[in-house]
């Protein structure tokens, strides 16, 4: 039996700049987790991720990360992810002071 | 110091030409990240959690009041104001965009320093004793040969596509504080006889496979040791592993291969070596060498110094734990700790980078260094002179007494920057400094030292440390592993597991818990916490450790 399929969102860094970014449902790239599109589908999945790598002169590393769906949007269920969407937690930098 | 020559200026103009373009590249969609990868790991440029990052090699540690003023520049103009000094003697800047790390390059190049090397299967930036050139108790100064050494690795054609990264680390003082024994290659400097040489370490490393290097040569020569250093590396670059990189380092071939058919090797290829080093080598050595004359050290009496000493608490607490003894009377080395209660280990602002180059060049002959332990150095002081260094440290935030101590510690950049990390690491080390200064304990326990690292690649040497703190996910939750009894001196060893993991909650009690036992266990003050553990083992405190299950166990 092959696992059921958690919601995924397309995430990357910007090249430019190594920002930590989310693909839309729009087809373009936000730097706020609550924009990005939410993916509840594997076969949908893998074809974003495509779209995504395909974009190699505006991102770096693209993947699909693990989202739960919480009361504003997609929350994340990974530490990692928490600490990619806010910034480092040694000075309020990256993201937490940019947005 | 070292001065560059034209050859090394027109080398570096050449290389950060060829990186802008590639970062061009690059940027209008030529060359796709996986062509471009390799060539920004060459100049330094990773791609981190949050950002780029640029790492820069300072040689040895040195730098001069030039080059921390132009750290300073670039920390303000393209990063957000600071920069984090490594336990491998670089500088880390954890905010670079890509199109302005071509400009960065140029800047660094101006003040003749690089990023070469600093990352991928090559050489890397050669580390030495911060104390080199300073340190009572030394032999000679390690830092000519390791100039020497960076000159030979840097772009050797035979030596950039290695089975692994290679790290070589030298001192020229018995009391190793280098770590030379946790590196791909360790040289001390010895005598025998009158005559100056070197032994050589080999197969160290931490990672997830940590191992005490052992001596694979008691005494190479001055004139053998470049021909003999790389036989050794040629003859790992051809069998070294390249099948498991986790089996790669040549730490594995020395476990695997065997200590003695690894000399054999080296020494058969050191004889067909030797004949084509016809002593070009030791005549730059020597031009080298000349230019790491010491400095012309001030024969004054040392002034007021012993009547602020008598007179100001704060700064006799400050002398007894930040200074250590200088070869030259009247002199100390003063280490300027970058580890302040709360703050996070081996930053500086800009500010205190200039505060620190302008004290060198004002009383420091010009010198600074970089410690693996993330402090910065100001190797010759003249004694008169350190009541207004304190005075100007204090101004700056940069007064805190407590080299050695438990708040002292090395930690790696862990999750909050890492791209590789499991957890972080960075406020687990603010939580233990901030903890243990409201204790008011640290000067009681004594010299201590925590070292914290936010995966299993241990930057942050955690296996050395006397207490080590490995930062672990389990579960999608962070978990600290606590290991014991590590050493990165001359009686270097690697620490014990204690247990289980603690997370993130409740590691400071468990290291409050520690402390407390050793306080208890210690024969007299003056037993260090790690004589104490290796009197006694690791029973009692794992006994203080898991109080819950020690109770279970005795009813
Ligand atoms: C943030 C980016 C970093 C990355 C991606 C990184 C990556 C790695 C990896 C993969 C290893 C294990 C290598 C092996 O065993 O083959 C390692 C080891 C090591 N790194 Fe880092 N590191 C980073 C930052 C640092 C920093 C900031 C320091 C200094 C504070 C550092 C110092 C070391 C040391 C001392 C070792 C262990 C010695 C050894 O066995 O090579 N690294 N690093
Ligand atoms: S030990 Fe791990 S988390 Fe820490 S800097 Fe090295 S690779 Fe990153």
């Amino acid at each position: 039996m092959s696992k059921a399929f958690t919601p995924k969102v397309v995430t990357a860094s910007h090249l430019l700049d190594g920002d930590v970014i989310y693909l839309t449902a729009e087809d373009t790239w936000s730097r706020r987790l609550e924009e990005a599109e939410v993916i509840e589908d594997e076969a949908h999945a893998q074809l974003r991720l495509l779209d995504a790598e395909s974009q190699a002169d505006v991102v770096v590393g693209a993947y699909l990360a693990d989202v739960a769906i919480g009361a504003t949007g997609p929350e994340p269920t990974h530490f990692r992810e928490t600490f990619r969407r806010t910034g480092p937690s040694n000075y309020f930098h990256g993201k937490q002071a940019g947005l | 110091m070292y001065q560059y020559s034209d050859f090394d200026r027109a080398f570096l103009t050449e290389r950060n030409a060829q990186f802008r373009h590639q970062v061009e590249r690059r940027i209008d969609g030529s060359l796709t990240e996986d062509e471009f990868k390799p060539l920004r790991l060459m100049n330094g440029l990773y791609l981190q959690l949050h950002a780029y990052m640029l790492r820069v090699a300072i040689p040895y540690g040195t730098l001069n009041s030039a080059q921390m003023r132009q750290l300073a520049i670039i920390a303000e103009r393209w990063d957000k104001g600071y920069g984090h000094f490594t336990t491998r003697q670089n500088i880390q800047y954890n905010w670079p965009k890509l199109p302005d790390v071509p400009d960065m390059l140029d800047a660094l190049a101006e003040v003749g320093m690089h990023a070469i090397q600093t990352s991928g299967n090559t050489i890397r930036n050669v580390t030495a004793d911060h104390f080199a050139g300073a340190a009572a108790d030394e032999i000679a100064d390690p830092r000519p040969v390791a100039e020497l050494l960076r000159q030979w690795s840097t772009d050797h054609p035979e030596f950039q596509f290695m089975p692994r990264k290679f790290k070589i680390a030298i001192t020229g003082s018995p009391n190793d504080r280098a770590v030379t024994a946790a590196h791909d290659i360790g040289l001390r400097i010895v005598e025998r006889d009158g005559e100056i040489g070197f032994q050589v370490i080999v197969g160290g490393g931490m990672g997830r496979t940590p191992m005490v290097g052992k001596v694979l040569a008691e005494f190479v020569s001055g004139d053998d040791l470049l021909p003999y250093l790389e036989a050794t590396v040629a003859v790992w670059n051809v069998i070294g592993r390249r099948d498991n990189k986790y089996k790669a380092r040549i730490k594995i071939l020395v476990h695997e291969y065997g200590l003695e058919n690894l000399r054999a090797d080296v020494e058969a290829e050191f004889a067909l070596r030797k004949a084509q080093f016809t002593g070009a080598d030791q005549k730059l050595l020597d031009s080298i060498s000349q230019m790491f004359a010491p400095p012309r050290f001030d024969t004054a009496d040392t002034g007021g110094f012993a009547t602020v000493y008598d007179d100001d608490p704060v700064f006799r607490a400050w002398a007894d734990t930040n200074l250590s003894a200088h070869r030259a009377p009247g002199y100390a080395i003063v280490t300027v700790s970058l580890k302040a209660h709360g703050a996070t280990p081996g930053d500086a602002s800009a500010e205190q980078m200039r505060v620190l180059a302008e004290l060198a060049e004002q009383f420091g002959h010009d010198e600074l260094r970089i410690s693996h332990e993330q402090n910065v150095i100001l190797p010759h002081v003249h004694k008169r002179h350190l009541p207004a260094i304190h005075a100007r440290l204090k101004e700056a935030g940069l007064a805190t007494a407590n080299i050695g101590l438990i708040s002292d510690i090395i930690a790696c950049p862990g999750m909050d920057y890492c791209a590789l990390a499991t957890a972080r690491s960075i406020p687990i080390a603010q939580e233990i400094a901030t903890r243990f200064d409201e204790l008011k304990l640290e000067h009681d326990v004594g010299p201590l030292k925590i070292k914290i690292s936010g995966c299993i690649n241990a930057c942050g040497h955690h296996h050395v440390g006397h207490i080590g703190i490995l930062g672990l996910d389990r579960a999608g939750v962070e978990n600290y592993q606590i290991t014991l009894g590590g050493s990165g001196t001359e009686d270097a060893a690697i620490g014990q597991r204690a247990g289980p993991g603690f997370s993130a909650d409740e590691i400071i009690p468990a290291i409050e818990r520690l402390v407390y036992a050793y306080l208890d266990l210690r024969t007299e003050p003056s037993e260090t916490f790690l004589q104490t553990y290796r009197r006694l083992g690791l029973a009692p405190f794992k006994a203080a450790l898991y109080p819950e299950k020690h109770a279970l166990a005795a009813e």
